[in-house]
């Protein structure tokens, strides 16, 4: 790989020991790729914190250090190097649990008080501590062509797709690395070719709602996987779909395949036309999205759902935004959760206290609900006790839960959800 | 690749290009499914855990893990990295598919890996073949479990 100068004097040690290790784990990482050189990135999000009995004996092992927890988990480095306050802008990703549900979340006291240790070790060092998959709602927006590097799928595709900024889906070494050198290896999606469609995606229905647009997402990853869809209808994509639509799409196209990368014509930065999108390729394969496939995916997603009883409604997967928290206390306001059920909606700490101050939470808790931040349960693997059947609103939650926690899943609209919340009962018709 | 029949075993070689150098040796499994790493495995035993993957409940600890690549959450190297620090990584690695995913997985394993084949590894390995990984000189040596030179006479 071909250093700079300057990055030759990171990697002799003109920066520091951790600076020093922080480059030579670049070094393997890029030549690993094959990539030819780094590239400058101002901007990381990244999982930081420690949050599991594990990182805790390490760190006690090693004289309770976070530095040594920080030397080995985020930099890949056995050598317990002095950690430097970050170089780059970074943004903490979510975690395993709400530290403040400690109770709910079933973590122990002692795991809360390590990570409590690991957040102010982290902030310290310039970590803005947003708890959150959804970075770009809460003062990270990077903008078009901005080079990043960031973790979280869903995150990567908004940053990817919607914003037109660069990254890869980076991992919890390189994202350290990067905080300490401003450098990634320039591979992937920081090249134009990589970032042009591969596959058209023709609309035949109307695609309005913010469910519409997941069960569009799982049906366009499922059959792309990995590679780069355009998506466009020969009318016109008709009302302009909104942050909680394009987060959700997202999310369930990155669940159900790996796109870290779409384009919808007209509407995303890179897709003025379909030609531009394209660029001069012929796609490599035309999909038809109509009502047959729309049924078909909402029959996919759905496919744990049996029992109608539901205990658990889970709301935020991503994280939801202040409009979709207005919109659930609206749906709820004045009614009560159903005594066999609980509601959790999870959204990043600044935005719950922005709905504090709304008079959301109240109207929320009022109902026998609760907000929550910092996590999801796919995330803890937390759930209600005796939890059987959850209902949700996102595809991404959906995929994950039936397999990581072995529930059933009923997926639907935000409106259906908070019906099942305060009836017990799965109402929802096919879509 | 070249097919050497020794005097006991068919031994094949693969040339692949160096992820991580090393040199290991281990008993080969193979999947034609990738692996997810957050949520697919169980670092403290090295077992591939995704509901309805077909290695499912089975170890990979000290193998050479063949399979297409990696999938699913950003989580894929943390959860690798866990597992070299529980003692549980895989011996080496051999894939086909390069991403980011499973170039820092590969890394901060510090398992052996290579990959871009001169042949498909997933066609020419097979669950419990024992293979050696020379990384450094970017070659796979097989040795076929079951296949004894006399049945190919």
């Amino acid at each position: 790989m071909h250093l700079s100068d300057e990055e030759k004097a990171m990697m002799d040690g003109q920066g520091g020991p951790a600076v020093q290790k922080a480059m030579d784990l670049l070094m393997r990482y890029g030549e690993a790729l094959g990539a030819e050189r780094l590239v400058e990135t101002h901007n990381v999000c990244a999982t930081i914190t420690s949050t599991t009995p594990f990182q805790r004996d390490f760190a006690l092992e090693r004289g309770g250090g976070m530095d040594a927890v920080f030397s080995e988990f985020s930099l890949d480095s056995q050598e317990v190097v002095t950690i430097p306050k970050f170089k780059t802008f970074t943004s903490h990703l979510q975690l395993g649990f709400d530290p403040g549900q400690p109770e709910r979340m079933g973590v122990s006291e002692a795991i809360v008080e390590f990570y409590a240790k690991s957040e102010r070790h982290a902030a310290g060092l310039g970590a803005q501590i947003m708890n959150t998959c959804t970075p770009y709602q809460v003062g990270n927006i990077p903008t078009r062509g901005e080079h990043c590097a960031w973790m979280e799928s869903s995150a990567v595709v908004y940053c990817n797709s919607v914003l037109g900024a660069r990254t890869n889906t980076e991992g919890r070494e390189s994202t350290g690395a990067a905080m300490l050198t401003g450098r990634i290896p320039y591979w992937g999606y920081h090249l134009d070719e990589n970032r042009l469609a591969t596959h058209v995606v023709e609309l035949d229905i109307e695609v309005e709602s913010v469910e519409d647009w997941g069960l569009l997402g799982y049906y366009m990853g499922d059959l792309v996987q990995e590679r780069v869809p355009v998506v466009r209808s020969r009318r016109g994509i008709g009302r302009v779909p909104n942050l909680p639509r394009l987060k959700h799409f997202g999310a369930a196209a990155s669940s159900s395949g790996g796109v870290e990368m779409y384009h919808i014509v007209g509407i995303t930065p890179e897709a003025l036309t379909l030609e531009q999108a394209l660029g001069d390729r012929a796609p490599v394969e035309v999909l038809r999205y109509g009502e047959a496939e729309r049924r078909a995916t909402y029959e996919k997603i759905n496919a744990t759902g049996r029992d109608a009883d539901i205990q658990y409604v889970m709301l935020g997967c991503p994280h939801y935004t202040i409009e979709q928290i207005w919109e659930a206390a609206q749906l709820i306001e004045g009614r009560k959760v159903h005594e066999n059920c609980e509601l959790w909606i999870f959204t990043p700490r600044a935005i719950k206290s922005l709905a504090d101050r709304n008079g959301y939470t109240k109207i929320i808790e009022d109902a026998g609900g609760i907000l929550m931040t910092d996590s999801c349960s796919a995330m803890s693997r937390a759930v209600p006790k005796g939890t059987k059947t959850v209902a949700l609103d996102s595809a991404k939650q959906a995929h994950y839960l039936p397999a990581i926690l072995g529930v059933q899943a009923w997926f639907g609209s935000t409106a259906q959800c908070i019906d099942a919340a305060c009836t017990g009962r799965w109402n929802g018709s096919h879509a | 690749m070249n097919a050497v029949v020794s005097e006991e075993n068919l031994v094949l070689t693969l040339r692949g290009r160096k992820v991580v150098g090393g040199i290991a040796e281990g008993e080969a499994l193979v999947t034609r499914e990738r692996i997810s790493g957050w949520g697919g495995i169980d670092p403290r035993t090295g077992t591939v855990i995704e509901t309805r993957h077909e290695l499912r409940g089975q170890s990979f600890a000290g193998k050479v893990l063949v399979f297409p690549g990696a999938k699913g959450s950003s989580g894929w190297s943390a959860m690798f990295h866990v597992a070299r620090l529980m003692g549980t990584a895989p011996a080496a690695m051999l894939f086909n598919e390069m991403t980011t995913k499973i170039a820092l997985g590969a890394v901060v394993t510090h398992a052996p890996s290579l990959t871009d084949f001169d042949r498909d590894p997933l066609d020419c390995i097979e669950t419990g073949d024992s293979v050696r990984v020379d990384a450094e000189r970017g070659i796979v040596e097989i040795t076929k479990k079951n296949k004894k030179s006399g049945d190919h006479a």
